[in-house]
């Protein structure tokens, strides 16, 4: 016992990932003491202030690089980027989340989670006009598991995060307000496959630990150089441990989860979702796979290459057909997950700095699309269906506007942020010799190109639906969120050389 | 030797000349505030709308005075970088901002017209309620204009060109509320949409070509070894389709007529001051690529005769005072095309025209815009009649504008246009006389399309009906008027007096001074030309003005007459071309989406969407199904990994 | 990679054992009990309701009893280990206890140590 010596443990160094756990314990006990009546105003300005703390934390980092926690953290270029990232994504679902304007039926969350859809106290409960506060620390929670995802330096830790980071998003995925059976079904099936996808990261833990004796991605790459292991648990190990954070990114064949739950989910959930958590679990697999396993690119780049045309082919084909708006965007994403693997699988520095950019733009964009369709609604909710859109955009031009600015940036065309980010990873993807996979990804872009126009010919060239859907005049939160989402949209496509420049200054990993 | 005495350079910007951005930002920033501030900014946003233009303005023209107290050539073209986009893997396009004669030319035109008719506009559009949307959207149009000449290369160009067409598009269908203007509105965006096409494939040539997009790289580059001429003939011939999309020329003319649905201020600056003209900038900027290819020059001509003709002859038959100014607008835009197909030499003529264009158009229109503010916003000519003497201003300022159309020495379009006359006739051959005696004729035919319109309008009996009476407009209105009237008397002093245009164009486009003799003494040109004028209005007087203008157009007319005012059936032939096809292709789209996989209308979607339903069945939304699609991939990524290791 | 194949045929054969050996060898009578939702013979209580959902106190009450179960085998060694581990283990421990702490707290403001 007496060879116990303590880790050093910097704190400073993990001060993004810090604040926004302390926030949520605060959180916690906001919960507990503050009356009803000024709760949910003090939870939303707790959970701003700890992200922008976090923000500020992240700043000052800035250009370090810091191994701590007796090398299981590691808080490095892209580690900060990513959380950078993260942070600004969750202000944008913070404000999301804390509206509660008239416009929108006094937000998107249930009173009280537990009631049973159709039953008295649920009744009871949506006539009260309150809603769960809980969702607030646990995004925080959420929040905290994804800041330390992708400075995770160890495979225990890694699966530690991936713990603290879905298990507040199952929960928040049975919060909607209306819809309350999709809701649970949603929450009931991210649960249920999450732990699935959980055991085979798990499975590939143990099995990579068994080759290298050694959890840390390090010494799994030093490992992997020098021979006499045994091969065969290497890649079974890695197989299994790409498997939980494919599922966790929505690539192909693990979306299957993504449209249903997207559905189900509170729209700024699902914001939160789509945007923050694909940029953590992207920010994870590019640590995993460009730390540990770069050296091995020759073997795991063939199943890369098929799992990256599967997810943008099936993420194109499905969105066509979709009559939803929000499974469209479901579907999107699946496809984007597509376009980000190709910076992984380009193994190079234009390639991560490449990806690092593309899930900032992304992810903003996804806030502010998702905001945006929460403004579009009928009696009883969201007016998602795709026929309902008819002439939108000519009864609410800004609403349309803003809207089509968002689906056009996800088509990728120029001038907006979606063809900075593309153009950023395909090109580093030709750099580092996939350029098939770069042409697979224009040929699906374009198929994807068809339905984004097609929302945009709906709402601006067909003719108004009678009795159409009410565009709610968003309160403060939702249009802050989407006012920062337009904001980014435009200028990372007409002047994006400052934040490259900070991508390209963010790489490489350090370990 | 060669590549270097053609290399064409620009100088880095300095002191003033750093603040050509700021020409493009105080719109840009102004039409952002209108259009995204939404009501609150309704009371103040039309002096908001007004105020960016005219600091622009202030701008452009210290910078013009900066730049005329310059040496001449090359230190007048001052490039400004401003940033690189996307500056990845060797795809560098810069957004550099390019101030020389040309492009500042341009900018005083732009700016400053456009400042006086955003003036205009807040007496014209005092009661409408969308005012500060009209403003915004105003503001956009000139900070993309602005853009659109200010660009030193085709990609940014093209921003701009895009973004005109855009704001055209929105300000064509400002009252949506009338079906007649949104279906105006869809045209003129499709129509536009096929000459955009051509632009970007032009570009795209050029960088596969070239390798760059910048006027400097590819004007150096068309004389580099090895460039072959089909090429330049391609490029060039694209640029003239996007320049005839944008130009309302033949065959892409058929939107403009329609494009009058829109307030009549956005008539003025966009459709005849300024958008339009926006192809004739495009070639005379791109002179270099015409210069190295004839073919091309030679369409350009054909184009700028076809179209000025039948503009006239279009304009001849319509009862519509807008739509008669819209096909003149053709016309002229016809005679600058022309001037600029010409060639070396006859670009500042062209450009010359266009600006006298910019000065009687605009202020003809804004008195149209007058009269028909008088006259419950009829447009008919049918229903005015002798409105001289209950609208003397308006009166007046249009008739500056008639006389400078017509080309009556000493306005404007005299200067200009029997300069176009005689360089077609110097072009010499066959077709420089044709496209001569082309000129004149259409010099006579708007001559009397004119002068039908002035009768109809200021002279004869009253014909409006009881419960109208017109009024002359408020001063805010009758100021911008008398200004442009000015310039329709001055600007061909201005402009002509000792070449000065000319002079100060040649580093843009070259020189433009006379050589060798003339076909005919230029005196004798202008003595016939006028004689043939004079004898348009003879026509008009006789044919219109001697017996009352009846209340309804004759029924029987001849053929000619009767395709003249279907706008000799261009809207028929475009109409089966492009719109069926993009209305239809509207339709598809809705239904396809109505009908989900079942619609299904095209080829591609077919097939696109038939094997994503049989997809979509696989999503079942069974939790079990999903755990084992999952146990099979996990299955086959482990598996697969292996062989790849075995293998 | 001979051991974990080993492990994992044991593992997959005993599962597949259990399930078999119990569906053939088991008796099957079916009676009320069978049905309840804990086999121990106390009625749950209160009773799910007209189709409702079951009631969760249950589950409820032995979650925090986890909860807590988790923090004596955390504190257990510690205490054991508490002189070597110093004062890094403190701090740590501290911070732990006040998470749980805090869990406490809201739950027991929110109702959750209540019965009715």
């Amino acid at each position: 016992m007496s060879d116990f010596h303590s880790p050093s443990i910097a704190y400073a160094a993990l001060s993004p990932i810090l604040i926004p756990g302390i926030a949520a314990t605060v959180g916690v006990l906001v919960d507990a003491f503050v009356p009803r009546a000024i709760r949910w105003q003090t939870q939303t300005a707790v959970a701003l202030l700890g992200l922008i703390g976090a923000l500020i934390a992240v700043s000052v980092l800035a250009g370090t690089h810091t191994i701590t926690a007796d090398t299981a953290v590691a808080v490095d270029g892209p580690a900060l980027f990513i959380q950078g990232t993260i942070a600004i994504l969750g202000i944008g679902s913070i404000l999301l989340v804390s509206d509660r304007s008239p416009g929108l039926d006094g937000g998107a969350f249930v009173a009280q989670a537990a009631t049973a859809p159709g039953s008295q106290e649920e009744r009871e409960g949506a006539a009260s006009g309150h809603a769960q506060t809980e969702v607030f620390p646990l995004m925080m929670f959420a929040i905290t598991g994804m800041m330390l995802f992708p400075a995770s330096n160890d495979l225990l830790l890694l699966f530690v995060a991936l713990e603290v980071l879905s298990l507040p998003l199952y929960l928040m995925c049975g919060l909607a307000r209306r819809r309350r059976l999709l809701s649970q079904e949603a929450a009931v099936k991210y649960f249920l496959l999450g732990a699935f996808s959980s055991a085979f990261f798990l499975y590939g833990l143990a099995l990579l630990y068994g080759y290298a004796n050694t959890v840390s991605l390090a010494g799994i790459q030093a490992a992997t150089v020098s021979s006499g292991h045994n091969d065969n648990l290497l890649f079974l190990g890695l197989g299994l441990l790409a498997v939980g954070l494919l599922f966790k990114v929505g690539a192909a064949p693990f979306q299957s989860w993504i449209p249903d739950v997207y559905q189900g989910a509170p729209t700024p959930i699902t914001a939160f979702m789509a945007a923050a958590t694909k940029v953590a679990a992207f920010g994870a697999l590019l640590r995993v796979f460009y730390v540990s396993f770069g050296g091995l690119g020759w073997e795991w780049r063939p199943i890369a290459w098929a799992i990256a045309i599967l997810t943008m082919v099936v993420g194109s084909l499905f969105a066509i057909t979709q009559t939803d708006v929000k499974r469209m965007l479901a579907y999107s994403s699946v496809a984007h997950a597509g376009f980000i693997l190709i910076g992984i699988i380009a193994l190079n520095k234009s390639g991560l700095s490449g990806s690092l950019f593309y899930l900032l733009t992304y992810g903003l964009t996804t806030i502010g699309a998702f905001g945006t369709l929460s403004l579009i609604r009928d009696p009883d909710g969201e007016a998602t269906h795709l026929s309902r859109w008819a002439g939108l955009g000519r009864r609410s031009p800004v609403v349309g506007s803003v809207f089509a600015l968002f689906l056009l940036a996800l088509a990728g065309i120029p001038l907006t942020s979606g063809f900075t980010g593309k153009f950023a990873v395909f090109s580093a993807g030709v750099s580092g010799g996939a350029t098939p996979l770069v042409i697979v990804g224009v040929v699906t872009s374009a198929a994807a190109a068809f339905f984004y126009v097609r929302v945009i010919v709906m709402m601006f060239f067909a003719e108004p639906v009678a009795d159409g859907p009410v565009v709610a005049t968003p309160g403060g939160g939702t249009a802050g969120a989407i006012a920062i989402a337009v904001a980014a949209t435009v200028l990372l496509g007409i002047v994006p050389q400052p934040v490259l420049d900070l991508a390209n200054r963010a790489v490489p990993f350090y370990h | 030797m060669y590549s270097a005495l053609h290399a064409v350079t620009y100088a880095k910007s300095t002191g003033v000349f750093d603040l050509t951005f700021l020409l493009v930002l105080f719109p840009a920033a102004s039409a952002a505030v209108l259009l995204l501030g939404g009501r609150r900014t309704d009371r103040w946003g039309h002096l908001l709308g007004c105020a960016a233009p005219l600091a622009s303005f202030v701008i452009g023209v210290i910078e013009f005075f900066a730049l005329i107290s310059r040496d001449g050539g090359q230190s007048r073209q001052l490039d400004q970088h401003l940033w690189t986009w996307v500056p990845v893997a060797g795809f560098h396009a810069n957004v550099n901002v390019l101030l020389d004669p040309l492009s500042i030319t341009f900018v005083l035109l732009i700016t400053g017209v456009g400042s006086l008719i955003h003036i205009y506009s807040v007496g014209y559009m005092e009661h409408d309620p969308d005012r500060r949307r009209f403003f915004g959207e105003l503001n956009l149009f000139v900070a993309a204009m602005l853009l659109l000449v200010l660009a030193d290369n085709y990609l940014l160009l093209y921003v701009g060109w895009e973004g005109v067409g855009l704001a055209s598009y929105l300000l064509i269908g400002f009252w949506s509320h009338k079906p007649s203007a949104a279906v105006a509105a869809k045209k003129a965006f499709l129509v536009n949409r096929v000459g955009d096409v051509g632009l970007s494939i032009a570009i795209m040539l050029m960088f596969a070509t070239f390798g760059t997009f910048s006027f400097s790289g590819v004007f150096t580059a068309v004389h580099g070894p090895g460039v072959r001429s089909g090429t330049m003939l391609a490029i060039g011939l694209m640029l003239l389709l996007g320049a005839c999309g944008k130009s309302a020329q033949a065959p892409l003319q058929s939107w403009l007529l329609d494009a009058m649905e829109g307030p009549t201020p956005v008539s003025a600056l966009i459709h005849a001051a300024t958008m339009v003209t926006a192809g004739v900038y495009l070639v005379a900027r791109s002179g270099a690529i015409y210069d190295v290819s004839p073919h091309a020059r030679l369409a350009v001509e054909i184009v700028g005769a076809v179209t000025l003709t039948m503009g006239a002859i279009i304009g001849c038959a319509h009862d519509d005072i807008k739509k008669v100014l819209a096909a003149s607008t053709m016309s002229q835009i016809g005679y600058m095309m022309l001037a600029v197909g010409l060639g070396p030499g006859v670009y500042a003529i062209g450009i010359m025209h266009l600006l006298t264009h910019g000065f009687f158009k605009a202020n003809m229109f804004l008195g149209a815009g007058s009269v028909m503010h008088g006259n419950n916003d009829e447009v008919n000519m049918r229903r005015y009649g002798g409105l001289r003497k209950l609208m003397p201003v308006t009166f007046v300022t249009f008739g500056f504008g008639y006389l400078a159309i017509i080309g009556i020495i000493p306005f404007s379009g005299f200067f200009s246009k029997d300069k176009i006359i005689e360089s077609a006739l110097d072009k010499g051959g066959a077709t420089g006389d044709l496209f001569g005696a082309v000129a004149i004729a259409g010099a006579g035919l708007t001559a009397f399309y004119m002068t039908r319109l002035m009768i109809m309008t200021f002279f004869g009996v009253k014909r409006w009906p009881r419960d109208v009476h017109p009024h002359e407009s408020p001063k805010i209105m009758l100021i911008p008027m008398a200004i442009l009237a000015a310039g329709s008397l001055l600007a061909g002093y201005l402009l002509v007096l000792g070449g000065s245009l000319q002079h100060f164009l040649t580093p843009s486009v070259g020189s433009s001074i006379e050589q060798g003799a003339h076909t005919i003494s230029p005196w004798v040109l202008s003595v016939i030309t006028l004689a043939v004028v004079l004898g348009g209005v003879a026509a008009a007087w006789w044919l219109v003005g001697r017996k009352p203008v009846p209340a309804e157009p004759p029924t029987h007319v001849t053929l000619a007459t009767k395709a003249a005012r279907r706008s000799l059936l261009g809207d028929d032939i475009n109409e089966s071309i492009f719109m069926h096809p993009g209305a239809y292709l509207t339709r598809a789209l809705v239904f396809f989406d109505n009908r989900g996989v079942d619609g299904m209308v095209n080829g591609l979607a077919a097939l696109v969407g038939g094997s994503s339903a049989r997809l979509r069945r696989t999503q079942t939304g069974f939790v079990r199904s999903y755990a084992l699609s999952m146990l099979a991939g996990a299955l086959a990524i482990a598996v697969s990994l292996l062989l790849v290791r075995v293998g | 990679m001979i051991p974990i194949l080993i492990l994992a045929i044991i593992g997959g054969g005993f599962a597949v054992f259990s399930i078999v050996a119990g569906s053939l060898a088991g008796p099957k009578r079916f009676n009320k009990a069978k049905l309840e939702s804990y086999e121990c013979g106390i009625e749950p209580s209160p009773q799910a309701f007209r189709g409702h959902r079951f009631p969760v106190k249950y589950y409820l009450t032995a979650m925090l009893f986890i909860v807590f179960d988790i923090e004596i085998i955390f504190l257990y060694p510690w205490a054991v280990a508490f002189n070597s581990l110093g004062m890094f283990g403190l701090v740590e421990m501290v911070l732990f206890i006040l998470a749980v702490f805090v869990v406490y707290a809201y739950v027991w403001r929110r109702g959750g140590l209540e019965w009715d």
